[in-house]
Formats: C-alpha cells, sequence, structure tokens
C-alpha cells in the first residue's frame, strides 16, 4: 500500500509532463476545433454593469453570435449601455488572426490547472499587442484571456462553465474594460445638491468598467439572420 | 371662506393674463417635443456624446416619452417661475391698481381671510398649470413617443431607470414642483402688497428668482456653504432627487429607491418654510397696511 502511495506523484508528474508534452500550437487548434462546434447562438441572461459614472439596474439581455465573430447584446425590454469591445466576450475574437502561440508555464485559477499560452499576432498593424489565454486541458476550455490593444488599454475575460461547457460556452461571462471619463457641465445639468460629500474624481480604478453576464438558456445551431447584428 | 376662494379663483380665471401661461406653455411644450421629433438624436449626442466611443448608445431607445418629459421639465421648471409671478404678483397690487382694494377691506371678512382666500387661489392657479404641463409634457409624450426606460445625465453620473420605475417618480416630482413653484407664488404675493400696480412685484419676483438661481447654480465654495442652502431657489431643483436611485456595493442601481430621500424631504420642509413666511409676513403687513388706494 506504502508502494502504491510512492507511485501518486509519479503519476501526476507524467500526467502534467504530458499535457506539457502538446506544444502551445496545438493545444489552441484543439481550443478552436471545440469552438468550431457552435456556428452561431442566441443566449438570454442577466447583465450586471459596473461602471463609475453609471448607475444602472441588472437587466435582461440577448445575446447573439454568429460565426466568425459577430456578437450582439440587446437589452428587448429596455435600455442598456453595453461597452464597444464587448465583442470580446466571444472566444472566437480572442482567437481570429494570425499569431504565434508561446509557452508560459502553468497557473491556478479557482483551484485548477491551467496552461497559460500567450499569443503574440505577426501582423505589424495588428490592433491587438498580446493575448493571454489561460487554458483548461483536460476540458479544452478558456478559463480566463487578458487582451492588451492599441487604442483601448488592456482588457480581461473571466469565463466559468457548466451546463454548456461541452460547447465551449460559458454560463457566466466577466468582462472588464478600460472605460473613457464623463463629465458635464453643471450649467447643463442643473443638478440638484443635496449638500452630501461630493465624490472624488475618478482614480484608475475608478477607470475600468466590468459586465457580468450570467446565462440562462442557449439556443445554439438554429440559426440568426444577419440583420440582428445591424 | 370657500365664497371667498371662488370668487378670487374666478378673478383669476377672468383674466386674459392667466391664459398666457397656459399658451406659452403649450407653446414650450411643443416646440421642443417637435424639435427632438426631428432631431433628438443631435441632442443625445450633446449629452452622451463623450461616451459614444466606449459604449453603443441606443440612440432611437432613449428617445421615448418619459425622457423627453424630462428634459422639458428641465428646461421649464426653471422659466415657469416667471409665468407665476404674472399672476401672483397681481394678487393684491392688481386690485390697488383698479381701486378695488380699498372696497374690498371694508367687506365683513378680515383681511387675513381675504389674504388667505387669494394665496390659495394663487396656490390653485399654481397646481393647475404644473397639471397642464403634466398633461402636455409627460401625457402627449409618451403619446408620441411611446415609454421606456429613462436615461437621466447627471454632472458625473448617468441614472437608467426602468419604464415601470419611472411614473410614481413623476408624479413624485410634479407634486413637488408644485410646492417649489407655491414658494415663488408666495413670494410674488408679499410683493404685490407693497405696490400699487402689478408690474412692479412681477419684475421683483422674476429678479429675485433670476439672482437666486445663478447663484444657487455657480459652483463658488464660499457662496456653497455660506449662501447656498439658505436660498428657496436651491431647493427648487429638488424634484430631481426623485430620479437619483440608490445602489447597492457593486454600482448597480436598486429600482425603488431614492438617493438621498432625507435631504429631499428636508428641501420639501425649507420651502414650506418659505411659504409660511412669506404668507404669514403678507397677512401680518397687510393687516397693519393703511390702505389708501
Amino acid at each position: 500500500m506504502k508502494h502504491a502511495l510512492l507511485f501518486i506523484p509519479l503519476i501526476f508528474t507524467a500526467l502534467v509532463s504530458q499535457a506539457q508534452a502538446v506544444t502551445p500550437e496545438q493545444l489552441i487548434e484543439k481550443v478552436k476545433l471545440k469552438l468550431e462546434q457552435v456556428n452561431n447562438y442566441k443566449a438570454t441572461g442577466e447583465m450586471k454593469t459596473n461602471i463609475s459614472f453609471l448607475k444602472a439596474p441588472n437587466s435582461q439581455v440577448t445575446v447573439y453570435f454568429k460565426k466568425p465573430d459577430k456578437l450582439k447584446i440587446k437589452n428587448e425590454k429596455g435600455i442598456s449601455l453595453v461597452p464597444k469591445g464587448t465583442v470580446s466576450i466571444s472566444l472566437n475574437t480572442v482567437l481570429k488572426g494570425n499569431y504565434q502561440a508561446l509557452d508560459a508555464g502553468t497557473s491556478t485559477l479557482s483551484g485548477i490547472t491551467v496552461r497559460v499560452i500567450k499569443l503574440l499576432p505577426t501582423e505589424e498593424n495588428s490592433e491587438v499587442v498580446l493575448s493571454t489565454l489561460y487554458i483548461d486541458v483536460a476540458r479544452l476550455l478558456v478559463l480566463q484571456a487578458k487582451t492588451t490593444t492599441r487604442e483601448n488599454g488592456t482588457h480581461e475575460l473571466q469565463l466559468m462553465y457548466n451546463k454548456y461547457a461541452t460547447y465551449a460556452l460559458p454560463d457566466k461571462v466577466i468582462f472588464t474594460f478600460n472605460t473613457s471619463e464623463y463629465k458635464l457641465p453643471k450649467g447643463v445639468t442643473f443638478d440638484y445638491d443635496d449638500g452630501s460629500e461630493k465624490k472624488k474624481p475618478a482614480g484608475k480604478q475608478d477607470q475600468r468598467g466590468k459586465i457580468e453576464i450570467t446565462y440562462s438558456t442557449y439556443e445554439i445551431n438554429k440559426g440568426i439572420s444577419d440583420a440582428v447584428f445591424n | 371662506m370657500w365664497q371667498l376662494l371662488q370668487i378670487e379663483l374666478f378673478k383669476i380665471f377672468r383674466k386674459p393674463r392667466t391664459y398666457i401661461s397656459f399658451g406659452a406653455i403649450a407653446a414650450m411644450v411643443l416646440i421642443i417635443q417637435v424639435a427632438l421629433k426631428f432631431d433628438g438624436r443631435s441632442y443625445i449626442e450633446f449629452v452622451l456624446g463623450s461616451l459614444k466611443d466606449s459604449l453603443e448608445i441606443p440612440f432611437d431607445n432613449i428617445l421615448n416619452g418619459f425622457f423627453i418629459c424630462f428634459v422639458i421639465l428641465n428646461l421649464l421648471l426653471i422659466h415657469i417661475p416667471l409665468l407665476i409671478a404674472l399672476v401672483a404678483g397681481d394678487l393684491v397690487a392688481g386690485e390697488a391698481n383698479m381701486g378695488t382694494l380699498r372696497l374690498l377691506a371694508t367687506k365683513p371678512i378680515s383681511r387675513t381671510q381675504l389674504m388667505l382666500a387669494k394665496f390659495f387661489a394663487a396656490t390653485i392657479y399654481t397646481a393647475m398649470l404644473l397639471l397642464w404641463m403634466a398633461l402636455l409634457a409627460l401625457a402627449l409624450s409618451i403619446y408620441l413617443f411611446d415609454t421606456n426606460d429613462i436615461i437621466v445625465a447627471r454632472n458625473d453620473v448617468i441614472e437608467v431607470i426602468k419604464k415601470d420605475d419611472v411614473l410614481w417618480r413623476y408624479i413624485a416630482a410634479f407634486g413637488y414642483a408644485t410646492v417649489a413653484l407655491t414658494t415663488v407664488a408666495a413670494l410674488a404675493f408679499l410683493l404685490s402688497i407693497f405696490a400699487d400696480n402689478s408690474i412692479g412685484p412681477i419684475v421683483a419676483t422674476i429678479s429675485i428668482v433670476i439672482v437666486f438661481t445663478i447663484l444657487s447654480e455657480m459652483q463658488i465654495p464660499l457662496y456653497d456653504r455660506t449662501v447656498k442652502p439658505y436660498l428657496f431657489t436651491s431647493h427648487m431643483l429638488a424634484w430631481k432627487g426623485f430620479f437619483y436611485l440608490k445602489t447597492d456595493g457593486e454600482g448597480t442601481s436598486i429600482p425603488g429607491s431614492i438617493e438621498n430621500l432625507p435631504a429631499v424631504l428636508k428641501s420639501m420642509a425649507v420651502l414650506l418654510s418659505y411659504i409660511v413666511l412669506f404668507v404669514g409676513a403678507a397677512i401680518s403687513i397687510f393687516k397693519r397696511k393703511d390702505i389708501l388706494s
């Protein structure tokens, strides 16, 4: 029995080495292959917005996706101010284009060991400077993606999977992004001054916005009209 | 008292100048509605333009009846005091000008009753003017532009309020505006006892409102701490407090909430105090006044 226990770390090391043996390119190809199963989807869910200058309630949204990288978030029953970069909540957008994949070792996310892969675009004028993917090798799922762009700073995507993991579709997405400043002259808004302490000007931390979408249903590969994305 | 009130209301609504206010409001509201119907996008771009690069702005959805009513109230509630002064400033001075004040004072009614009847008539006129405005700015806007969630642009924050959480806020805001404008009516009423024709009190009321509004809106720390909290014009804008929502720890607004209800109620108490002060002073002075006209 004691001998058997000694073998466990060895088996674990062997499994990890086997995982590492898969080259970054091969791993990305496998992930893309899994994503390829989905040609389009219509998903419903609840969106929570956290932007320093925006006070909005949670809203019911419908997310439309169509290959290769069309994505639209709509609030059919009300108004939602959706960040422009939300097209990046689709991994197809993150993985499109030509790039060189580099191995950056392993890490742990929520107790799951993940391979860290950095994607360097090969095109000189690419808007994306660098993408870092945290991939659960066993399930071939991207759990986190950080993308640094030339114009719009860095945005981060966290994905949590459950019911739709076989399609590589998340049950919850958290998208963190850079926001611009908002200010209107008081002479235009005629705000009511209730005498309470004024908010300090937005610091660097406040200029990061976050949206969370918790999906409740997906309709996968049922066809989506292009008109939805206009 | 009821009979006195009826007589005063009859006097107010018999004068053509009373209907100028109703006509002016109808014209202004319709002008704004037509402008927003044909070029509302430009207005929204002006308000939310700085966010166009970072957020998807659903222009067509934002331009709805609730939003347009807010724009109208924002523009007009600063100007309506002028229309209120037009009638309230004439209540006593107009009688003095026509030579009927002395006759009125000889009737077997107390001067207090007479003054209260006049003031209540001015209050009813104010409420009717706001009801007319609500009918045009809210009901007609909803009819023309339909409803949706409302976007309220503040100095440094944008509020998004769900459409089923909006109507009660308008009812509260119009109720508050009635108190706010009654304060102006009370001021004009007080000033009208000092003059023998209505032009003086009307111009004086308008001047006070303009000067106080400028002081209220100037962001100079010296005035912010010393003068501003005591100006009734600073508190007249508290109707907007009904459109400012509380947020949870993560910045999500809470439907059905008001960001700072105690401050709104305090502002209302300040306005009510001003009304009592103005009307009380008017009655007190009028009771001792030697009526020569």
